[in-house]
């Protein structure tokens, strides 16, 4: 039986974080919420006489993450109107780069869930402009161009992709490496983020491509991995069956799980391509390259490779930690605050509780209040046994919840371990007289009875007591 | 010399989404080979060492800050349209 290789490829569009529009001073607003064509002029909207002009930050946004994925950046760049009509854009054209783009020929690395990590190449990165948003309802369609205009980056990766896991890999990867450089949100269900796959079936061995179908509406990686591997099943079915899959663009419908047809392209779209004439060429030099190169900050991988070597982290815990950029930088804060505190006890306390507190009350990091000093200063006072763990876990609460230091709820709650040994053994004495039935029971070889008589005394000294010393001392008395 | 037909013509108007009357597209057929015509008159010059441009002028690097600058007020920039509600443009349904 024939085996078949799925060759996909996909095309990723992401908005620019720009303060205003690509080639005018409309502000970027949300489109989900903004009121409609609120963020209009005569150059979004395509009125006679306008004169477009390139956003600069736009193009260094641009250029920072050519660089970051790993494009030789073009020093010539010219933008060309993409003509067609559709009401999305008022212009009958969209501004775009089609033969000279920013980045040529970059790649990534993805990690296969076998833990091994492969390549994928990008072909190109350009700038353009996003469209409007049309909403269909009774016989009409409403345009809304409040998003005619915003800066749009579009990432094409080769066809190196040959599932639907693969192709969720690659766009997180992408999305992540987009957050780090504070170009996009990568918010998918607001659409400031659009990733589309290429999708075609060709016999193992063959050297041609098969037809392919286009996957739109996938607002999550989830759906991006589940509509590809669909449309995988899909297209083996028909090719089984001895059919043909047709060309065309899918639409994914995430409730249903499948995909559907939108439009049949019979022939390839004939968009007229032409240098945009309002639009001198745009010359990067390399010094202007070198210094956007000179913002760019510690990326993923480096990040990941980092955090497993110099601070001796698991795989997974460097991962969840070089997530987000924010993250990170809060970590790195706290590794460099106190060198007795270690970067994996740091890892540990971020990850297993300040995580679990952040998520709780939904906040991000930007949005509480503990500083990474704070949370050092805890870990400093467990370290040095002025409180034990667990009590360190109650204050962190407490810190989380009311801003305070740790050292002021330790006080005002008479947390201070007791490591007075003196103290402790006359408690364990104590304890040990009025449990003779369990001490008897514990000598008759019933040794859970020792984990009860720990917990008698922690809860005689109300959770402060050293709990290696109270070990100690039972082992003694019990001996 | 590049010969256009009477289908690249239909094509063309097609793409544009115009209607032609067979008069027009004849009248077309003609102004736009007159185009060609003038475009592979230019072919004949020798260009070898001519660097290719994509503009006449030699201006480049026009850019501006990231500024915001005032939008057109909602009323202003729908008042021209031919059709619109809810603050929106409004069309024949497009799908």
């Amino acid at each position: 039986m024939i085996t078949y290789e799925p060759i996909i490829g996909l095309e990723i569009h992401a908005e620019l974080m720009s303060k205003s529009k690509m080639f005018c001073g409309c502000k970027v607003v949300d489109s989900v919420t903004a009121p409609p064509n609120t963020a209009v002029c005569p150059v979004c909207l395509g009125m006679p006489g306008m004169l477009p002009v390139i956003n600069r930050q736009a193009v260094e946004f641009s250029i920072k993450v050519a660089i970051a994925l790993n494009c030789d950046v073009q020093h010539h760049n010219i933008f060309a109107r993409k003509n067609y009509f559709y009401p999305d854009l008022a212009k009958a054209y969209q501004v775009t780069q089609y033969e000279q783009p920013i980045g040529l020929n970059g790649w990534v690395d993805i990690e296969l869930g076998t833990g091994e990590t492969k390549r994928i190449r990008i072909r190109r990165v350009h700038m353009e402009e996003d469209t409007g948003k049309l909403t269909h309802e009774n016989g009409r369609s409403l345009v809304d161009y409040n998003r005619a205009g915003v800066p749009l980056l579009e990432i094409v990766s080769e066809p190196d992709i040959h599932s639907g896991e693969e192709a969720r890999a690659y766009g997180i990867k992408i999305r992540r490496i987009l957050r780090y450089l504070g170009v996009n949100s990568g918010d998918m269900e607001k659409g400031v983020l659009r990733v589309e796959p290429n999708i075609s079936l060709r016999p193992m061995g063959s050297t041609t491509f098969g037809t392919r179908t286009e996957l739109k509406n996938l607002n999550s990686f989830r759906a991006l991995a589940d509509g590809s591997a669909y449309e995988i099943m899909r297209q083996e079915t028909i090719l089984r069956a001895g059919g043909a899959v047709v060309q065309e663009t899918r639409g994914w419908h995430d409730s249903k799980r499948i995909t559907f047809s939108q439009r049949v392209k019979e022939e390839a779209e004939d968009y007229r391509y032409f240098d945009e004439p309002d639009l001198p060429p745009l010359f990067v030099d390399e010094e202007w390259i070198t210094a956007v190169a000179q913002t760019l900050p510690e990326l993923p991988d480096a990040k990941l490779a980092r955090y497993q070597i110099e601070y001796d982290l698991s795989p997974y815990d460097a991962a969840v930690l070089a997530d987000e950029i924010r993250v990170a930088t809060w970590f790195e804060t706290a590794v460099t605050v106190n060198s007795a505190i270690t970067p994996k006890t740091i890892a540990n306390w971020v990850i297993n509780a300040l995580f679990r507190l952040m998520n709780n009350a939904k906040l991000t990091i930007d949005e509480i209040s503990i500083t990474p000093e704070q949370l050092v200063e805890l870990l400093g006072l467990i370290a040095d046994q002025t409180i034990n763990q667990n009590s360190g876990r109650k204050v962190l609460d407490e810190m989380f919840e009311t801003g305070k230091t740790a050292v002021s709820i330790i006080e005002s709650k008479g947390l201070t371990q007791i490591s007075d040994e003196d103290a402790l053994a006359a408690i364990v004495a104590q304890l040990l007289a009025d449990n003779a039935d369990s001490v008897a029971a514990y000598c008759g070889g019933n040794k859970k009875v020792r984990g009860f008589l720990i917990g008698q005394v922690m809860r005689a000294t109300k959770g402060k007591a050293n709990p290696r010393l109270v070990n100690d001392l039972l082992t003694k008395a019990l001996a | 010399m590049t010969l256009l037909t009477m289908q690249d013509v239909e094509k063309i108007a097609d793409l544009a989404r115009l209607e032609l009357s067979e008069a027009e597209k004849e009248m077309y057929l003609g102004q736009l080979t007159a185009v060609l015509e003038y475009a592979d008159r230019l072919n004949e010059l020798d260009l070898d060492g001519v660097p290719p441009t994509a503009h006449a002028i030699s201006q480049q690097n026009v850019m501006r800050d990231d500024v915001i600058e005032p939008s057109l007020p909602t009323a202003a920039a729908l008042q021209n349209s031919a059709w619109h509600t809810d603050d929106q443009f409004a069309i024949q349904t497009v799908l």
